[in-house]
Parts: C-alpha cells; structure tokens; sequence
C-alpha cells in the first residue's frame, strides 16, 4: 500500500515534524516516535496521534512521528495533511482557538509594516508576534514550494486559530487564480483578518476574491470585515491600478512587489529604483485617489540596514504608508522610518492648537503667528497627530499637557 | 572498594542527599550562609631548596617522566584545567600515560571539562580513571547519568572547587597545569605563544595546595616569564611539549553576538531593565558571559552607556572584542578577567594594565575574607530550568541527563542583582518548570527572569517591582510564565530516574545542595 508523508524534518529543521502513514489491513494503530523532547511530551504526542487516527476513523496504520519539537497544533496540522493523501476526507482536524474574541480589524488600521512568514515553516511563526508588526502575513504563495503547498493550507489554517498575533493584523498571502479561490476554504472560517492577494491585474481579480469571501461568510455565519490589500505586479497592473483599488469595498490597501514588476518591464531592479519610480508614483496616485493605503515593495537584503532605512524615507515621500518586512529586524527601521519626525509633530501640534482655538473662538480663519493656514494644512496636521498618538509617539490627551 | 554512598539525608533546601560520598562524610547544604566551617585549612608538605636545582632548571624530558618523577601510583587524585577549552590536548594524554603504565583508580579533578574529553570514557570504563570531581559536560554528563562512573561524580563551581582544595575537601596529589607561557622554573601565564588563553587562573589552588605541581607549555621563554600568573616556587618540574592546545578550539566560546532576532530582544529587554531601574548608574559594574544573548546585552548596555554618558567602574568578563572595546573607549575603568574568550581579550590582558587577571579565588571563594562576586551589581547569567520559586538548574536537562557543569554560575548568584535572560520554551522545551530536576542556585539568590514573553521578579525584590512600576516594561509573575508555556506546549511529563546517585551538587561552602540520579533509559 501507499506510504504518505507531510512535514518537515532533518538538517536544521526545528519546531516542526514529519508524519508517515503506511495504511496496514490488520493490528490497529502502531506508532513510531523520535523526538528530542519525548521524555516531555512522548505520552501526550502518542495520544495525539491515535485521537487523530480516531478522528479519521482510520483503524490499521503505521504511523510515524519524527519530531524536532512541533507544537500540538502543528503536530495536527501534518497528521492531517498525510492522512488527505491517503482519501478525499471531508472532516478537517481543527486546532483549538487559542485567543476567542479577538477584535476584528478595521479598515482604517496602521499597516505600516508587516512581517511575511513562509506558510509552511512553523519555527518562524512562534515568536513573531513579538517583534510587534502591523501586521503578520501567513504566505501561502511564493514562500512556500509547489509541492507543500497542500499541508500549507492546513499549517497556516491552524496557525491562525492557535498561534498568538499579539497585535499584529492576521494576514494571509493567497496564491494566484482558482488556487487561490481555493485557498480561501481553508483562511477564511478561522479568523483572517486580511487578505492579499498577488499578481493582481484586473479588478475581476478583486471581485472573485470578494465574493468568494462572501460567500464563506455566510455559510460559517461571520460578520467580522475581511480586507483585501491587492499586489500590483505588472505594467498590466499598474495600468488598470486605481480600477482595482476601487473594485469593492473591502480593499484597504495596495502594494508594489517590484521584483515581478521589474522583470515584466525586463528591465534589473536597482537600489536608486529609477526603473520603477513611474509605477510607485502612479501606485501612490491611485492609491490616495482611492482613500487606500499604498504599500511599498519589500527590501530583500535583510543585512542592509542602512539601504533600508534610505529606502524607506525615500519611500515615505513618495507618499507610500508602509512597507513589506521580509526579517523581524526591519520591523523597526520601518516602522520609526515612517513615523512622524519630531520636527514634524511639533509643526503639527502647532497648527492643530491653532485650529482649535480659533474654532472655539468661532473664527473662520486659522493664522499660526502671522501665517493663514489652509484647511489642507490642517488636514495633514491632524494626520501627522493621529500617527504620532498610533505610534507612541504622543499621548492620547496631548492637547491637555500642552502649555 | 568503597561505597560510592551512604545513608541519605533531607537538606534544608528539601532535596534527598547522601551522608557519605566516596567513602567520606558529607555535610547537607544547610541554608545560604548558614554553614560555618572549623579548623584550619589544608597544608601540603613543606619542601626544601636543596630538593630542587639551585639553577633553578625544573625541566624534564616529557610528560610522562614528570608523571612518574612525581610518583603518580593508583588511587591518586589528578588536576588539570580548562584554560584551553574544547582545545586542550593535556588531559588526554596525561591518562593515556596513566593507563599505559597501569596505574588505576585515579580521581580525575579537572576546572572544566568539555566533549574533547570523551576520550576519557573508555578510561572509565576499564579502571584508569575512578570518578571525575569538577565538571561533566556532554558526554561525560551522559556516561554519569547512565550511570556507568564507579565512584559518584561531584560537582562543583568554580568557587566551590577553590574551597574544597583550599579546605582540603580536595586533595591534589599532581597537577598539570598547562600554560602558553613559562619559563625552566615555573612561572608561566597564559599571555604569549600560540595556547595563549589569557588568564590561567583556575589553575591558582592546585598551584597553591597540591602535592605535585608540574607545568607543561609550548612556549618556553628564558627565565623570568612575566607576569608569573603561576609562581615558579610551587612547580616541581617543567615539560616542554610541540602543542599542548588547538588555538582554534580555544577560543571556542560564542564570540559572536546573536543574531536571532528573538534573541536579541531578550537581550534588549534585559538591557532595558536594567536601565529603568536604573542599575546601570554611574561607577557600576556587571558579569556578562560569553554567550551570544551575553553578549548581545553588553552590546546594549554599551548602547545606554553611550548615550547616557555613564562609565562602569568594572567589568567581570569571561572578555571578548566587545568588552575591551568598552574598556578601550572608556565605558568601563578596569576589566577583571576570570576566562578571557577570545584573541582580542588575550591582547588587551597582555597589553593593558586596566585589564587584569583573577581567580576564583579573588572572585569567589567562600571561605575567604570575603570575594568579589558579592560587589558586583548584576550579573547576567542562564539556566537549563527555573521553577516557580526562582529555583534554578545548569547542569542537566529537561530530559535528566547531565550535560553541563556550574562554572561560577552559582557564586555569581551573590551580586546584587542576578538576572537570567532566557526564552521562555524553545522548540518545545520550557524552561520555567513547576519543580527544577537538579537544584543549583536557590530561588532567594536569583531576582530577574527575563523571557521574550515578559520579565518575571522575584517577590522578594520589592525594590525592583517597585523601580519598574509606570516604566512600560512588560512585568509578569514567574507563575503567568509558567502558565503561558503549558498552554503552548503543554504540561511536560517527568523524566524518569532510579532510585541510584550518580553524582552530587555541591553548594559554594563544601555542603551538599542536591543529587542527580541515574536516568531510566
């Protein structure tokens, strides 16, 4: 008979495992088990295994467990994905929710930085919460090799229902097309917050997304928002940019993957960017035209600190909101390249006092000293503030503590 | 042959210990300067000039004749150091000799020791070699935990191994004491040549209050060989040898600092502690040691130190590049130096007068006059486990092996804050426990845990709970930890064990803390 694997194991694997299933005819459930912390948890991932094997009504199997410390839920997420290989099994093995009631997302939330993690590599997942991004985005697409891109599902389904994201916005990078559409059955019943959705170049894209969302909503009865950040990839893309960021509702930003970009042009990505400054630019238009968020493409050398702080200045006045994290050390740089300067708050504190003052004295006009301020002025002022207070930057009561 | 145990006992620490270990009796741990010890210290036998060339040339032809000039018969105790680490190339071949001339039951009494070392195993095994008192790390811990060592292993801390010698719970009969520098007369330091390892300090007691005294090196300079971090007047005789280390393996500490970014944040919150509670003031000193989270957290510290305009008064290093680069900028006064890590320590210690060599017994010997350890004002160490009374353990695993020995874990658990910055489970493995496996440092000397899930203090600092209130530092109780864990990895089963002693904790005063059994395999 067949023998099926799923998982990870060997070499500098750690926190995963990898699960083998030999169905036999006859002497129930026999189970091999390596695993460095067995003298921890041997009993209890024995128990696993046969109320998994339970649970898929599967009653002769070789089953074997070669663990490199696997938490439970991912321990799940790979019997599942071997036992798939065997039969068209309807019933999925669900993880417990670890964090019930967490506050669905809005649309107007901080996406600065968020941090992609391959979707089918566990170890990477534990600890992300804590370098506290925006957003963590579970990549179900290029991250993640053709051929795991099935136990991915299951990996990344259960990762959001029992991995903790702090503040972080759960994210999920789907694939391309009807795979994509297909990916959805798997993210949306448990607790996504938003959805990205690559190589987008048309807004039909967007639609079939939304309603497919939709759709799953209804039937697993939710009513928490699920966003969607498109990815411009493309000229094609870039062309039809301000359709898609006005194709439904629920899209709530756009971003740039410049590498694709680059090589649809045909043309080297370069440092300067000068390749794709007509596409950032026209991105960042649609964008604002939109009253969406615009991304900036990720920057891959996670060595380079100082070119990705340059970067994301140079990015923040282009008019972009936020940027990929591709490693959990330019989380920072990102998020304080980004923030307000204190310059800038000071500036904008000043015009904003201003304003209300002159609001309380009832006067229609705003002067700082002997300037007019303009109501855009104001507006800007009054975003500048609002990221300041997101960020820590200024308390809530500011206006109160000021003398 | 003598019983490895006798008779087992409660200490005030709650642990099973034995009365008697290797066939002399033992004192239980008694509670954290509670024992007070009587008599007087050990005394070796008084030599005389006339025994030793008045030219003061001490050289022999090799190893193996100065073995033998020293009268090295069965049943005698031998000590070597772990000055060369993961590199040294004495211990081995000492036994090699012992077990070529079929001398048997030795007591191995080694600082240190480390998985070069496994080549000792089959000494174990066929008589040579009796028991090990020192260290078991890697796989001499599993032989010991298997249960396979004729006599019972003992472990001691640095400052622990110091007073036993000194107190003569630990007698010497030879000591090899390998150095990268010495002269025909003895006096050697660890400063120049190519085993250079910076301090040899631990070798000071052997020096000190061993019968026999040899000194091996591959540098032999003409008298004198300055500084005589070991004096000439102690050395009976001197080997010249091609190596006696593999410079690369000797500076096989982490030298570099992590960069794992869970890692570092621990590191950062660690550093961030210690500057809202404003331990990092001005004319303060730490211990760091040599891992890369250590490191990482002097790398912090540094950072504060910059931009706060503060200056240390010292360091405690186990040094490296980043501490003398501290101490070369100005950050810090004076680096005292226990175990230099790599090359740039080796440097800085032959170069700069600020930088200076100890030993355990200036650092941490208990029965003395006072120590250093006590002065200093955090001390950044790590742990295998903690339990929900601050409890901690360094030597074995969650699994019950014995894997590491203590170091000066447990005597700088007497500096005025003792913060452990360890991640809260890693792949799977918790570290905070309902009940340690080994006792190595009692919860009432251990104040901070610091985990990338938050920072636990201990009840009993009010001071600290109360420095950190309104500092935005994510404060938790040990018990929130503990409970965060089990509900991500799960409640851990109990490793097994028979009911036979393999070995014993020591405490930093000669009394017994705590015993390690033989693991059920």
């Amino acid at each position: 008979m067949k023998i099926v694997t799923a998982g990870n194991y060997g070499g500098r694997i750690r926190s995963d495992c990898q699960v083998m299933i030999e169905p036999t005819r006859q002497g129930g459930i026999e189970i091999e088990l390596v695993s460095k912390v067995k003298a921890l948890y041997g009993r209890g991932m024995i128990a696993q295994i046969q109320r998994a094997m339970d649970h898929f009504t599967i009653q002769n199997a070789r089953v074997s467990l070669h663990d490199s410390g696997a938490l439970p839920w991912v321990i799940d997420a790979r019997l599942e994905a071997a036992v798939r290989q065997l039969s068209d099994v309807k019933d999925e093995l669900l993880s417990p929710l670890a964090y019930p009631g967490s506050a669905p997302s809005t649309r107007d939330r901080r996406r600065c930085s968020r941090l992609y993690l391959p979707g089918n590599s566990p170890s990477l997942m534990i600890n992300a919460y804590l370098h506290r991004p925006d957003g963590l985005i579970l990549d179900l697409e290029d991250a993640v090799a053709p051929d795991k891109k099935p136990e991915a599902r299951m990996l990344v389904r259960n990762a959001l229902r029992s991995l903790n994201f702090g503040h972080s916005e759960k994210m999920v990078r789907i694939n391309q097309g009807a795979v994509g559409i297909d990916d959805l059955n798997w993210i949306v019943p448990h607790g996504v917050d938003l959805i990205l959705l690559p190589k987008c170049e048309s807004p039909d894209a967007v639609i079939a997304v939304d309603e497919k969302i939709r759709q799953l909503c209804q039937t697993y009865e939710i009513d928490r928002e699920i966003w969607i950040m498109p990815i411009i990839e493309s000229a094609l893309g870039i062309e039809r940019a301000y359709a898609i960021a006005t194709a439904t509702h629920s899209v709530v930003a756009m971003a740039i993957g410049l590498e694709d970009f680059t090589a649809d042009l045909g043309v080297v990505r370069t440092p300067e960017g000068a390749e794709s400054l007509y596409a950032r630019h026209a991105l960042v238009n649609a964008c604002k035209a939109a009253g969406i968020q615009a991304i900036d493409s990720v920057f891959s050398d996670v060595e380079d600190m100082e070119g990705l702080k340059a970067n994301v200045l140079k990015s923040k006045s282009l008019g972009f909101d936020g940027m990929g994290c591709i490693h959990p050390r330019q989380i920072r740089v990102i998020q304080e390249g980004f923030a307000p300067t204190a310059e800038e708050i000071e500036k904008a504190k000043r015009i904003v006092l201003a304003f209300m003052e002159a609001r309380k004295k009832g006067l229609g006009v705003v002067a700082l000293g002997s300037k007019m301020i303009d109501p855009p002025v104001v507006k800007r002022a009054e975003r500048v503030i609002g990221q300041a207070v997101q960020q820590g930057l200024l308390p809530d009561n500011w206006h109160l503590t000021m003398e | 042959m003598t019983k490895k145990y006798d008779q087992l006992t409660i200490n005030a620490a709650g642990r099973e210990v034995p009365c008697e270990i290797n066939g002399k009796k033992a004192i239980p741990y008694q509670g954290v300067g509670q024992y007070k010890p009587e008599g007087k210290k050990y005394g070796p036998s008084i030599p005389s000039c006339a025994d030793y060339p008045a030219d003061g040339n001490k050289l022999v032809g090799s190893l193996r004749e100065a073995l033998v000039k020293c009268g090295l018969k069965d049943g005698m105790t031998i000590s070597t150091h772990h000055h060369f680490r993961d590199g040294d190339l004495l211990a081995n071949q000492i036994f090699d000799i012992a077990h070529d001339l079929g001398i048997r039951d030795l007591v191995w009494a080694p600082s240190a020791s480390f998985p070069c070392h496994e080549h000792l195993i089959q000494y174990l095994e066929d008589g040579t070699i009796s028991r090990i008192e020192g260290s078991m790390n890697g796989p001499l811990g599993r032989f010991t935990s298997q249960g396979r060592m004729k006599g019972m292993a003992v472990l001691r801390s640095h400052g622990g191994r110091y007073q036993a010698i000194q107190d003569g719970d630990l007698k010497i009969d030879i000591t090899v004491i390998g150095a990268a520098c010495a002269d025909p007369f003895g006096n050697a330091n660890g400063l120049f040549g190519t085993s250079t390892s910076g301090s040899i300090g631990f070798a000071l007691a052997d020096s000190q209050y061993a019968d026999r005294v040899i000194v091996v090196t591959d540098n032999l300079i003409p008298f004198p060989c300055v500084p005589w971090q070991i004096q000439g007047n102690y050395v009976d005789c001197t080997v010249l040898m091609d190596q006696i280390g593999i410079p690369e393996k000797i500076v096989s500490g982490t030298t570099q600092i992590t960069k794992s970014p869970d890692r570092l944040l621990i590191a950062e919150l660690t550093a961030r502690f210690c500057e809202a509670t404003g331990i990092i003031h001005e004319g303060f000193s730490f211990q760091s040691g040599a891992g890369g989270t250590s490191l990482a957290v002097g790398d912090f510290f540094h950072q504060i130190m910059k931009e706060k305009g503060i200056r240390a008064r010292f360091a405690r290093g186990g040094s490296n590049l980043y501490l003398v680069k501290m101490l070369e900028e100005g950050y810090i006064d004076y680096i005292l130096d226990g175990q230099t890590f790599d090359l740039h320590g080796v440097k800085s210690m032959a170069d700069n007068p600020r930088h200076v060599a100890t030993s355990p017994f200036t650092s941490y010997n208990y029965h003395g006059k006072g120590n250093f350890a006590g002065m200093v004002d955090v001390a950044i160490l790590g742990a295998t486990e903690i339990d929900l009374n601050f409890n901690a353990n360094v030597v074995t695993h969650s699994d019950g092996y014995l894997l590491h020995g203590i170091g000066g874990w447990q005597n700088c658990l007497f500096s005025k804050t003792v913060i452990l910055p360890i991640p809260l489970f890693r792949d799977r493995i918790p570290i905070i426990v309902d009940q340690v496996t080994t006792l190595c440092g009692p919860g009432e000397l251990i104040d901070v845990i610091v985990t990338e899930r938050g920072i636990a203090i201990n009840p009993l600092r009010e001071d600290l709970l109360t420095a950190v209130e309104g500092k935005g530092l994510p404060i938790r109780t040990i018990n929130e930890l503990y409970e965060e864990a089990v509900a991500l990895c799960g409640k851990p089963e109990k490793p097994e064990f028979e009911d036979e002693i393999v070995a014993v904790v020591k405490w930093v005063d000669g009394t017994l803390l705590d015993s390690i059994r033989r693991v059920r395999e």
